[in-house]
């Protein structure tokens, strides 16, 4: 029977991914070096054009290149100015994404499945969605005083911020996910007996997974973001925190290295989410970014 | 495989069905009284211009719709939503994307709770069916459509479904793909003997296949003839026997289309 089949192969189920030859590796390979040298370059002539003109205007607001530079690496190694920043780097960034992860994973634990029921289930779209989109407006600086009041000083007014930031873009994104499922799919799995919680553990949830990974990866941006205002509630330590203390302290050269850190830290953690996310979705082919 | 029962019970029956959808403020009559009766094993086409409702009878069928009056029992039983004791094939395939050929196919046996090894076993068996052992790792769009098409069959098969419906299946497919399916389509019938209620427009697709072609018209849908093929199998689709079922089936359809004259009664 199969045989049969399989004697009359269609021209399309030949098409196995081709090999890449020698020539088309040094292709790519060429395109990486291009990529990372302009990606990497353009930040350099920004670095170069920040130092020219604080030579030039004479400034003694705005820090030069250098000396931010010798900042980091007292803030990384200390050594050079031996005061309450020196080598502490890591003990900031550890504390930071304790903050900006916990405000980050609760949000997600929340916002996936309030999510897909929303999507989902019509009575609870009705009953939450003009609440949902009279909250997300509200910026979430507005909240600091009333998450002082619920939380006091310290790291859970910090959580809670980072939390509300980043519970919208993953709660709507779930929702547009579910609602944007093709119908077909859930007829096909409920003809084939999937019924109930198993519709949204294996249908739902996995066919939402792009959008709620969308939502997931600007969430974390917005977690990231919000940490200085997150540790603006008076905790003593946190990239945020030191950002705070080189205001109060005028030391405007601590001030851009937390900036830089914040951004790096930001940037390397995004680049992992989007590889997670590369790896968890290589089904679809529109997700590969 | 699925079970082979002769009984006299009809696979599929059809008392009564009629179905009313709301549009705008006023109603449209797009199913008016259906009676059928399909015995098992049997391959029935239906045909009719678009918007007979010839889908629409195979989505109550299927349980995705609940008819305005009347009911469906598939083996006896009266149907209430969604089962699997019938498959649907989509036109449109409706694989899951995230899964691989063989996880689309093992997927309604693993929502029996099998044992994971028999899910195996039963995955691997079918993707072997539609020969599909080389593709079986791949994803639904790593697939050509023809390959997707073979995928949804075994998928509604794996599941032990005893009544195929398939809406237009093999209509998105270009020429050669579709006539390799329906030749595929036919050994697996053989093979399996389930009983297929195959939606189709194309009247030569339904002289191919058919014991049995029922001819929809329109306007509200009703079933406006009956006509048993008896031609033997494999069947010559150059032989002039054939040549002349798929005129009168052609003849029947176009009398359909145009406003409706002479309506021939179900039996």
């Amino acid at each position: 029977m199969s045989e049969q089949v399989t004697a009359l192969p269609d021209a399309t189920s030949q098409a196995a991914p081709d090999v890449p030859s020698a020539a088309r590796r040094r292709g790519r390979a060429r395109e990486t070096i291009r990529a990372v040298a302009l990606g990497a370059g353009f930040p350099l002539v920004l670095i170069l054009l920040w130092d020219r003109a604080v030579a030039m205007t004479g400034t003694r607001l705005v820090p030069s290149p250098h000396a931010v530079a010798v900042m980091m690496y007292d803030f990384a190694f200390g050594g050079i100015y031996d005061d309450a920043f020196s080598a502490t780097i890591f003990t900031h960034i550890w504390k930071s994404m304790t903050r900006v992860y916990g405000g980050f994973f609760l949000a997600a634990l929340i916002a996936i499945p309030l999510g897909l029921m929303i999507g989902r289930v019509k009575f609870l779209r009705q009953l939450l969605d003009p609440t949902v989109n009279v909250l997300r407006p509200i910026p979430v600086t507005a909240w600091l005083p009333l998450s002082m009041i619920f939380f006091g000083l310290g790291p859970n007014a910090a959580i809670f911020l980072v939390f509300l930031g980043a519970f919208y873009p993953i709660l709507l994104n779930t929702i547009f996910g579910v609602r944007s499922v093709d119908v077909r799919l859930f007829e096909a799995a409920a003809m084939l007996g999937c019924k109930g919680s198993a519709m949204f553990r294996e249908v739902v949830f996995p066919a939402s997974l792009p959008s709620i990974f969308n939502g997931l990866r600007i969430a974390h941006g917005f977690a990231w973001i919000l940490i200085v205002v997150g540790e603006m509630t008076g905790v003593p330590t946190g990239l945020g925190s030191v950002i705070m203390d080189g205001r109060t302290l005028s030391r405007t050269d601590l001030v851009v290295t937390g900036m830089i850190v914040i951004g790096v830290c930001g940037f390397i953690t995004d680049r992992i989410i989007v590889a997670i996310g590369n790896r968890v979705l290589q089904w679809s082919p529109q997700h590969h970014a | 495989m699925p079970d082979i029962r002769r009984s006299s019970v009809p696979q599929v029956a059809i008392r009564g069905v009629t179905k009313r959808f709301a549009v705008g403020d006023g109603e449209v009559e797009a199913l008016g009284r259906i009676d059928l009766a399909i015995e098992q094993g049997q391959f029935v086409c239906l045909i009719g211009a678009s918007g007979c409702g010839k889908s629409t009878l195979l989505r109550i069928i299927a349980g995705f719709e609940e008819p305005t009056s009347g009911d469906v029992a598939i083996a006896g039983k009266p149907i209430t939503g969604p089962g699997s004791d019938r498959g649907m094939v989509f036109q449109d395939y409706a694989l899951f994307p995230w899964m691989t050929v063989k996880q689309n196919i093992g997927f309604g046996p693993r929502q029996r709770q099998l044992p994971r090894g028999e899910v195996e076993a039963i995955a691997a068996e079918y993707v072997k069916l539609v020969g599909l052992e080389a593709a079986a790792n791949r994803y639904p769009n790593q697939l050509s459509g023809g390959m997707k098409q073979r995928v949804a069959i075994a998928r509604v098969l794996a599941n032990n479904a005893g009544t195929l419906l398939m809406d237009e299946p093999f209509g998105a497919l270009d020429a050669l793909t579709r006539e390799q399916l329906q030749r595929e389509l036919l050994q697996i019938w053989a093979r399996t003997r389930v009983t297929i209620l195959f939606v189709t427009h194309s009247v030569e697709e339904a002289a191919l296949l058919a014991d049995r072609v029922l001819v929809m018209s329109a306007g509200p849908g009703r079933i406006a003839g009956d006509i048993a093929i008896d031609l033997p199998r494999p069947r010559d689709v150059s032989s002039p026997e054939f040549n002349a079922v798929r005129r009168d089936l052609a003849r029947r359809l176009t009398s359909h289309i145009a406003p409706a004259r002479n309506l021939e009664t179900v039996d």
